[in-house]
């Protein structure tokens, strides 16, 4: 086969974003997606933060098909039988389009389209088995008996990205650095999700869970409006399940969550139309990918780009920003007529410069921080617990709100200097 | 609702070939606690205690790779389906 200017193997966000900004330049692009289609292998929580990028993806997202403007933010603590939620909305969040709910089947589909029409081949159901050599560096892909050479090649290909393992670029896959994600797409009409997440047309709502939710284990649940589904899910430590004391089978989580009384009326009269799983990166910084060798750049999930913040989980505007810079230290690279390790180290300088390592940095103390069953059974177990206590009247003259308060912080514990540690770290968070 | 009435809501494309292969000999002798039969989202391994074998029902796999991953000693060998098979997200 003739020689390709790049292939970029994995036609999700960041394939497809660093595709994007090839082509608008002229460059010959070629992606390589193993699925029937773009998005027909991914899945998301999930939610995708527009601000950060915007500053670079010109018009790629003009008329994209978000599902619904996150507006209202909840989180809320699981206890056995109890939760405490806190419930956000704010007019600034309304105003701007700071965050949407997507589904990638849907959303990068269209994305590729969008791309198909530019003049790029998105080449579906094409799986790469292995990378073409030459002299040390990267010259290309193999699928099969088939070779196709490229001066770049651009491993796109998603968390357990067997292209940057052949690279010899990402670290061993040990199960503390990854966390398994089990969702459902419940469908449910349009003004019903109005209705029940107290949101206009077009407006939804995001909301995570902790304690109960994963029994404790590592992990959470997300609740993410669309259009006219529901994405409800839960995430679990990989390590975690494994070592939990007693054993749980990670897919019956879903279904006691979906059992509680706080999601039950939400989801009443809906229907499962879909169940997935994926693996997500949850090592932060410090687990990263090697970003670039001869002749290959890795981006996006490959490369490890995602963050739990605690707060929130951040991924596919991780994986667009890092496929456009990309993209660019490529267009650098074409310019020069080198495509070494030394020239497409831009990358990483160029990622440094931006959101994408600077908040991976940042947050670089965060998987250590959130390794601690505290977050997972002590804290959702007991805040709902103490409010249960202050607000339940029971038979006879009810003690003083302050001193049942005080009683209840000391004795669960909640004051000791272990504790009381654990909040003053967060400043190191 | 069972696992298995979520994934026949899915769209499969299965191919006649397995894209996991499990190699029994490291399950007998060195995984004691075969985190295959719970961390499975699928549900898809079990154990037949005739052969001292487990299985795989590969059809269902929705190809996240947590047993990769979570199988330590290296018993599982899972690469993705040939390009137009497996699981098709048809929302994501």
């Amino acid at each position: 086969m003739e020689k390709i200017d790049v292939v970029i193997v994995g036609g999700g966000l960041s394939g497809l974003a660093c595709a994007y900004k090839l082509a608008d330049r002229g460059l010959q692009v070629l992606v390589l997606e193993r699925g029937d289609f773009s998005g027909s292998k991914n899945v998301t929580g999930g939610r995708l933060y527009l601000e950060p990028i915007k500053p670079l993806i010109g018009d790629m997202f003009l008329d994209a098909p978000f599902e619904r403007k996150i507006v209202r933010e909840r989180w809320s603590l699981f206890g056995e039988g109890n939760s405490l939620n806190i419930d956000f909305t704010g007019e600034k969040f309304r105003k701007t389009g700071h965050s949407y709910s997507v589904l990638r089947s849907i959303f990068d589909r269209w994305l590729s389209e969008k791309l198909m029409e530019k003049g790029v081949y998105v080449i579906p159901k094409y799986r790469v088995d292995d990378l073409l050599w030459e002299d040390n560096r990267v010259f290309g892909v193999k699928s099969g008996e088939e070779e196709i050479p490229a001066s770049v090649v651009v491993a796109a290909d998603g968390v357990l990205s067997f292209i940057g393992e052949k690279a010899g670029l990402k670290p061993k896959m040990r199960p503390k650095n990854y966390a398994v994600g089990i969702k459902e797409v419940i469908e449910l009409t349009e003004e019903k999700i109005n209705d029940r997440f107290n949101v206009e047309k077009d407006e939804g709502c995001a909301h995570l869970f902790i304690g109960d939710v994963t029994k404790g284990t590592f992990g959470g649940g997300f609740l993410y409006t669309n259009k006219e589904t529901i994405s409800l899910g839960v995430v679990v430590g990989i390590k975690a399940i494994m070592e939990r004391a007693a054993t749980i089978e990670a897919h019956s989580l879903i279904d006691a969550f979906k059992e509680r009384y706080e999601i039950k009326r939400l989801l009443e009269g809906g229907s499962v139309v879909e169940y997935s799983a994926h693996v997500i990166p949850e090592g932060g910084y410090n687990n990263l990918s090697r970003l670039y060798a001869n002749g290959i750049l890795v981006v996006g999930d490959a490369a490890g780009f995602a963050l739990n913040m605690g707060v929130t989980v951040r991924g596919m505007e991780f994986a667009i920003a890092s496929g456009i810079i990309a993209a660019e230290t490529i267009l650098d690279a074409f310019e020069k007529g080198d495509f070494s390790a030394n020239t497409l180290s831009l990358y990483e300088e160029k990622l440094k410069n931006s959101f994408v390592l600077k908040d991976m940095y940042n947050c670089k103390d965060m998987p250590e921080f959130l390794d601690n069953d505290a977050f997972f059974n002590f804290y959702p177990k007991y805040f709902p617990l103490f409010v249960e206590k202050v607000i339940w009247f029971g038979e006879g003259p009810k003690e003083k709100i302050g001193s049942t308060l005080w009683k209840e912080l000391k004795s669960s514990g909640m004051l000791s200097f272990k504790r009381l540690k654990e909040l003053y770290n967060i400043k190191n968070i | 609702m069972k696992i298995e009435e979520k994934l026949a809501i899915d769209a499969f494309k299965t191919d006649k070939e397995t894209h996991i292969k499990i190699n029994h000999e490291i399950c007998r002798t060195k995984c004691k606690i075969k985190y295959c039969l719970f961390v499975c989202p699928g549900h898809l391994y079990s154990y037949n205690e005739q052969t001292d074998e487990i299985t795989v029902e590969y059809a269902g796999c929705l190809e996240c790779g947590t047993c990769r991953i979570a199988c330590t000693e290296g018993a599982i060998d899972w690469i993705y389906p040939k390009g137009e098979f497996g699981v098709q997200y048809r929302y994501g």
